[in-house]
């Protein structure tokens, strides 16, 4: 058993540790992927309806991205490998 | 141009493409594969690295190669390093499979039909041609605008008329998915 000081490090004032801060995968807008393209990708690679499909592909065409999914960290590396296996433009990040 | 892709029995796909037009493609994703290249030299035993690990960690200077292989963080570089070495070797791996899954069921072109792996194979290929030439041809919404009103004879125009014809069958290829 260790006898270290009790002196536990305590987290960087400016870094968020919140667990519950989930992690997210965003498709961002480009000039050349088809809006029928990217619709059919978010329903293939995360089995959303058509309506909920279009609606993402309509968010990332008008405001230039859209959260496409969430999860841990993994999950959204997962994610946006897919992505890029299917030429979105994927970045990964943490909610804020 | 006619042909282009529709929908057939046993949930496979009919692709319809002339002679002249399957040599266009042949020649656009033998290019595409060459720029792609391979997943590099891998030691021979010393060191024995994972074939799937990419020594590269930076964002290709091409702007091809970059927009086929973006970063997975915007502002995190040392993590879209680390994203870079683990996947940029299979996503790679993925993308000569799906050329040379088009260059292999292509053949001089003519009436082809595809399983539903084959179309998949060809839905990422056309997407990575159109990717590839579009940002070449520097493509953006005010381009396309402006492609409404191009005389498509004026040979200056071969590689918009071939990215808007590229366009054409990965349109139809998704309605024939659909």
């Amino acid at each position: 058993m260790s006898t270290a000081p009790v002196e536990l490090d305590r987290p960087d004032a400016a870094e968020d540790v919140r667990p519950d801060r989930p992690w997210v995968a965003i498709v961002w807008n480009d000039p050349i992927n088809l809006m029928s393209y990217v619709t059919y990708v978010f329903q293939a690679v995360f089995g959303y309806s058509k309506k909920k499909a279009e609606k993402l592909m309509l968010d990332v065409h008008h405001k230039g991205r859209a959260v496409v999914s969430s999860g841990t960290r993994e999950e959204m590396e997962r994610d946006c490998e897919i992505l890029h296996s299917y030429g979105l433009w994927a970045t990964v990040k943490q909610d804020v | 141009m006619n042909g282009g892709f529709s929908s057939a029995s046993g949930g496979r796909v009919c692709l319809r493409m002339g002679g002249e037009e399957a040599s266009v493609v042949r020649l656009l994703v033998g290019q595409l594969l060459d720029l792609i290249g391979d997943a590099g030299e891998p030691e021979a035993f010393e060191g024995m690295p994972d074939l799937r690990l990419s020594d590269n960690t930076e964002v290709p200077e091409d702007p091809v190669l970059a927009r086929l292989f973006p970063d997975a963080y915007r502002e995190d570089q040392g993590a879209s390093a680390e994203f870079r070495r683990y996947t940029e070797g299979s996503l790679r791996e993925g993308k000569r499979e799906a050329a040379e899954t088009v260059l292999r069921t292509l053949g001089e072109g003519g009436k082809v039909y595809l399983d539903a792996d084959q179309a998949q194979a060809w839905l990422k290929a056309l997407n990575d041609l159109r990717l590839a030439l579009g940002t070449r041809l520097d493509i953006t919404e005010e381009t396309l605008e402006q492609m409404r009103t191009f005389d498509w004879d004026d040979p200056r125009n071969a590689g918009y008329a071939a990215y808007d014809w590229l366009t054409y069958l990965q349109e139809s290829l998704v309605r024939a998915l659909w």
